[in-house]
């Protein structure tokens, strides 16, 4: 995965970042409808159209409920897909090395170096190889999807797992950690596509396995890592 | 403008159609609600399985408790049902050995404990109430009821109804609720009263109850049956 000026993603990994990107936007769309229900925050409540669980007016008519029923269906649904997909690219990570190679190392020095590069535009984006910034962010987005998921157990079950609230600060202090996740996924979800609609290669690399001129030109085609070599 | 400018242009373009995606909401498909509801059922089975009969919700203290606990229906508080104690009689059936109805006399005789717990609403907001009643199980062994049942359904006089599992009706902190802040129940949270679950969402805690029957056959509830998880314990 190491090689110069080719972005290679093993099949697991595609496979768990995209059932990730999935689940994560159902969860988004579905969290916001659950929100204005009962907003943390007075000033803040999602625009409809961004939001998922159907045709508010429609279920108001028929229901008397403003999707919120289907937004925690979907909610309810989409978290087993996480759950699975979330546990596929950390156990993958581990256990294939991706992570010790890929994401690491990163210093809080090499990150500010980076920062300072990129906030600058004089950091060349090398195709196979993560500057610290984005080491930095992969942690950070996959810290925040354990908060999200371990904050939302203690919302959905309470009373069954009772003590976790406390680490929280109570049922509210869950609710609201469960929101600044979200706030934190959706931050670099607004990076994250930015910076791929900059940088198209790699969105093809995260589709069909590799992107890139290989070194050594007699080699196959088909990339030898994702175990797609038919 | 140039070329690049022009290149990040179409590409700022082509991610806001990606956000607009989000737009199309296919909710109310048909077969979209249908898999909404089998995987609503999965979790049912979940939640059972995580449920302790034996495990009890937190309990706070008198100083965290609501006075004026929050009135919530799909109607106002003046539309609540107004039950005369003299008429009123709660109506018992199903596997249920004793089906002579009870007066509001006869129901306040009952043993009672007091319980300080969290109701939780399916929305996200959650109150803290006193809460003081006999144990449903406590009832349900009075009247004989067959507790090798699998549920225990209930009818009220708004037209609300509900259903809870046996483990549920059957665990320590689940009362009928004949007290709010040491105060009669106020009409408009279910006198004479009310099913009190600090084991599950809020709606899954009935108020003004008329009728009472244990079956085998899972009741349908008033929100289960508008998209929300029929379970909903917490």
């Amino acid at each position: 995965m190491s090689t110069p000026n080719v972005q290679k993603h093993a099949l697991p990994v595609r496979i768990a970042h995209w059932l990730m990107a999935l689940s994560i936007l159902v969860m988004i769309g579905s969290g916001w409808r659950i929100y204005n229900a009962s907003p943390i925050f007075d000033f803040l409540t999602f625009p409809v159209w961004a939001t998922l669980g159907g045709d508010v007016e429609a279920s108001l008519a028929l229901h008397g409920d403003p999707g919120v029923a289907t937004a925690i269906a979907w909610h309810l649904a989409a978290m087993w897909l996480l759950l699975l997909s979330f546990l596929l690219f950390i156990f993958w990570g581990v256990l294939s090395g991706h992570f010790w190679r890929d994401f690491l190392p990163v210093s809080p020095r090499s990150f500010w170096h980076d920062f300072v590069a990129a906030a600058r535009f004089r950091l060349d984006h090398r195709l196979g190889e993560y500057n610290a910034v984005q080491k930095a962010f992969y942690w950070g987005v996959l810290t925040a999807i354990l908060v999200m998921v371990v904050s939302g157990l203690a919302i959905w079950k309470p009373v069954q797992t009772y003590p976790l609230e406390v680490l929280f600060g109570g049922f509210q202090g869950a609710r609201v950690i469960h929101f600044l996740a979200m706030a934190g996924i959706v931050g670099f979800l607004l990076v994250h596509l930015a910076l791929v609609a900059l940088v198209p290669s790699t969105l093809i690399a995260m589709i069909v396995g590799r992107f890139g001129h290989d070194p050594a030109p007699d080699r196959p085609v088909v990339s030898q890592d994702s175990g797609e070599t038919r | 403008m140039t070329t690049e400018r022009r290149g990040l242009l179409q590409r700022g373009f082509s991610l806001g159609a990606l956000t607009m995606l989000t737009g199309c909401d296919v909710s109310d498909n048909d077969a979209v609600q249908s898999f909404l509801a089998r995987f609503s059922e999965w979790n049912d089975r979940v939640q059972a399985a995580l449920f302790s009969g034996q495990r009890l919700a937190p309990t706070f203290s008198e100083t965290q408790a609501v006075k004026n606990f929050r009135y919530n229906a799909w109607y106002g508080p003046d539309k609540a049902p107004n039950l005369d104690p003299a008429d009123y009689r709660l109506l018992l059936s199903g596997k249920i050995a004793d089906k002579k109805p009870w007066t509001v006399d006869e129901l306040h005789a009952l043993p009672q404990q007091t319980q300080i717990t969290r109701h939780i609403c399916v929305e996200g907001w959650s109150m803290i109430g006193k809460w003081t009643g006999t144990p449903l199980r406590t009832f349900l062994d009075r009247v004989g009821a067959d507790t090798t049942a699998r549920y225990v359904g209930f009818e009220c006089a708004d037209g609300y109804y509900e259903g809870i599992d046996m483990q549920t009706a059957l665990h320590p902190q689940t009362l009928m609720a004949f007290k709010l802040a040491d105060e009669i129940l106020p009409r408009q949270h279910g006198f004479p009263f009310k099913l009190r679950i600090p084991t599950k969402l809020g709606f899954k805690n009935p108020k003004f109850i008329t009728t009472m029957y244990v079956t085998n056959k899972q009741p349908r509830g008033y929100w289960t049956d508008r998209g929300y998880n029929w379970f909903s314990g917490s």
